[in-house]
């Protein structure tokens, strides 16, 4: 096994969330109480299963056998001769189970669950339907009952996962509120939750949501980054070094958490977050939380507080991404604190650049991405003539875009 | 005299009557800002002892559907944090007396400004604020904005609360303590749920504060239920109901009456 770089760090960026889940002004717990107990159980039950061996054990199995993990790592030539710079590799989480990055978290909480604690029952709220159809999955192959909340819009556009859901044993439930969209899925997944807490476990899908889902997120997914930090750092699977930056789409965040994480203590590597920027900021149609001054400030949205995208009234913004998985005005608290300490920066990507890079993933590399991932793939445009030819980037691929391929035809017309 | 002492003085008046207090909850602008203030000292002549007025949020996830809708409603005629208070203090002016406490979802209160926001609804005449996904774990400087103003800090328990919790949720509250009375969310129910009178002995043996009961009461039978183990009657979603439509505010009336009945005679309705 290679060996791990020494790191240089003077900040321990793993030092949060404290005791009571605030990642420094970030995080908490905002729910009603009702749920306050329930947390509190998932809390001790998911510090115990962290350090049950046998519990990892199993989980390691299912990520191997069932998952199919480790992902690949792929180097993109064609991109990179493309750009003409820095060298450019993938991590691959098209290729896991479902296709997408979403699995890892719904495998290790339907896990936890299952094993763990005296519940029967899974509710879960979906924007793309990734997060619906990993739980799914996870809910069909332990035997567990599930119900997969979901906005109509988002129905409509996702309409391929809806049935993989169904074909799954979930029952997919319909949201007509508000913006019919992922908050709208959450507040009637909470709702459910509230009403049969007692039986019920809610499979929540991003590093968001009341403590310590953020930190149980952002655990299941980190395997993500551990797997890139050995595959970049061996010769046989990667360049043999650390790479210069890492980019990851960012809608809750929890693939850009998960590739992130492993990575923070190692400051010279830079991490870079792309947000949705919808039909650009100006309008105010955008998913991008951090980019817009006067939508996004700090606030408390579904259990959390963080960047949120808000009226002057603290009324909660519609926002829109062509992209159905970050098309949510939240973000994680911990990518809100990372950012405030300087480790982390982010960006967006519009609607129009994230289908340029539908198509430059499809044709130079012969692979179709989510149009969540594909926002990070554009970023690329505008980074890679930054760097040098003997710089490296690293890009999670958080999922593949078979789902999307609605949207793209109705986008990108015919070829 | 402070908005929380005021709520002291309602529940020890009801107690030296042998009686509940009738607390309905209205949200703020529905069906429109005339209709609220209307239904409002409607319900203020009629026997209320103390108002829950729900500041309208987008995004309710306590609530089921009556009181989304009225609150969608509310937000969608234009309804702001700035013209509840603007509805309290017309209120005042029209004479209600009653206690208020402001219903409220934290991030319309954290966007205004916590202390502004305290100190504007002490001004207006809001007596005490209720905010249901704010527990007392993140309210620090709520509770110490509502103590410099003299508002009383409301928090909910649940049947879920443990003898922990109870004890810790109570010792933040002041003036009363609401009681949720079912595992769930806001919304009119046919049945009380079997274990409440057993949910309500259990918090009783960690506080002396007064109890109030909501979520789910509908009808004065269930308000009398309530009055016999508590000392606060709740009702929203079925009011809230009854003032859509046409004839509303009458609606309105004949229900408040029945409830305030039921609240207000405990032993009444065939009661053992
Ligand atoms: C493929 C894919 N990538 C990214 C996301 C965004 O979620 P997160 O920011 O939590 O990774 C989603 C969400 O549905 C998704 O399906």
């Amino acid at each position: 096994m290679t060996s791990l770089p020494v790191t240089q760090s003077k900040v321990n960026y793993t030092a949060w969330p404290d005791e009571a889940g605030h990642f420094g002004p970030y995080g908490g717990k905002f729910v009603p109480e009702t749920l306050m107990p329930a947390l509190d159980e998932l809390e001790e039950v998911y510090l115990k299963a962290k350090h049950d061996k046998e519990f990892q054990a199993e989980l390691d199995h299912l990520l191997r056998t069932f998952v199919g993990r480790p992902t690949p790592l792929t180097y993109a030539r064609r991109l990179t001769e493309y750009f003409g710079g820095p060298r450019i590799y993938i991590k691959r989480e098209d290729l896991a189970h479902t296709g997408a990055h979403k699995i890892n978290n719904a495998l290790g909480q339907a896990l936890l669950m299952k094993r763990k604690m005296q519940k029967t029952r899974i509710v879960a709220e979906t924007g793309a339907g990734q997060h619906g159809v990993a739980t799914a999955t996870a809910a069909a192959m332990l035997g567990i009952e599930c119900v997969v909340y979901m906005g109509t819009v988002d129905m409509a556009r996702q309409e391929p996962n809806v049935y993989r859901m169904r074909l799954l044993g979930a029952e997919v439930r319909g949201v007509d509120s508000g913006s019919k969209t992922l908050k709208d899925a959450i507040n009637e997944a909470i709702r459910d939750w509230v009403t049969n807490v007692r039986n019920t476990h809610y499979l929540l899908g991003s590093a968001l949501g009341p403590h310590p889902y953020p930190t149980i997120v952002r655990d299941f997914q980190s395997v993500i980054g551990r797997e890139a930090l050995r595959q970049m750092l061996d010769p046989e699977t990667g360049p043999g070094r650390l790479p210069d930056a890492i980019v990851a789409c960012v809608g809750g965040g929890s693939n850009a958490i998960g590739v992130f994480h492993p990575f923070l203590e190692y400051e010279h590597v830079r991490l870079i977050g792309v947000e949705a920027g919808g039909r650009g900021i100006e309008g105010g149609e955008h998913a991008a939380r951090f980019a817009d001054p006067k939508l996004g400030r700090l606030g408390v949205l579904q259990g959390t507080k963080s960047y949120v995208l808000q009226d002057e009234d603290g009324q909660i913004a519609l926002t829109h991404s062509i992209s159905a998985g970050l098309d949510y005005a939240s973000v994680g608290p911990e990518h809100a604190w990372l950012r405030d300490l300087g480790r982390t920066e982010y960006t967006y990507a519009t609607d129009d650049e994230a289908l340029e890079g539908v198509r430059l993933l499809s044709r130079l590399e012969g692979i179709i991405p989510a149009l969540e991932s594909a926002h990070a793939v554009a970023h690329l445009v505008k980074l890679a003539p930054q760097m040098s030819k003997d710089e490296i980037i690293l890009v999670n691929l958080s999922g593949r875009g078979d789902k999307d391929l609605g949207t793209i035809m109705k986008e990108l017309g015919a070829l | 005299m402070t908005g929380l002492e005021r709520i002291e003085a309602v529940f020890r008046r009801c107690r030296a009557e042998g009686r509940a207090a009738f607390m309905p909850y209205h949200a703020m602008g529905y069906p429109d800002r005339q209709k609220t203030l209307q239904i409002i000292r409607t319900l203020s002549e009629i026997g209320a002892d103390l108002f829950e007025i729900g500041i309208p949020h987008s995004d309710p996830l306590a609530d089921g559907p009556t009181i989304q809708t009225a609150t969608y409603t509310a937000l969608m005629q234009g309804t702001t944090v700035k013209d509840c208070l603007a509805m309290v203090r017309e209120l005042r002016a029209m004479g209600v007396a009653q206690p208020f406490c402001a219903m409220s979802y934290y991030n319309p209160i954290f966007a205004y400004g916590v202390e502004r926001f305290v100190e504007d609804a002490a001004a207006a005449g809001v007596d005490g604020l209720i905010v249901p996904d704010l527990p007392p774990e993140e309210a620090g400087e709520l509770e110490a904005a509502c103590r410099q103003a003299g508002l009383a800090t409301i928090y909910l328990l649940a049947p879920t609360s443990t003898e922990e919790r109870i004890r810790y949720v109570a010792s933040h509250c002041t003036g009363f303590i609401y009681l949720v009375s079912v595992t769930g969310i806001t919304g009119a129910r046919s049945e009380l749920p079997p274990d409440l009178a057993e949910f309500v002995a259990r918090v009783r043996r960690h506080t002396d504060l007064p109890l109030a009961v909501g979520f789910g009461i509908a009808n004065g039978a269930q308000a009398a239920a309530v009055a016999r183990i508590a000392e606060g009657v709740i009702v929203g979603s079925a009011l809230v109901k009854a003032a859509g439509g046409e004839d509303g505010l009458a609606r309105v009336a004949a229900l408040g009456r029945e409830l305030a009945h039921g609240a207000h005679h405990p032993r009444a309705n065939g009661a053992s």
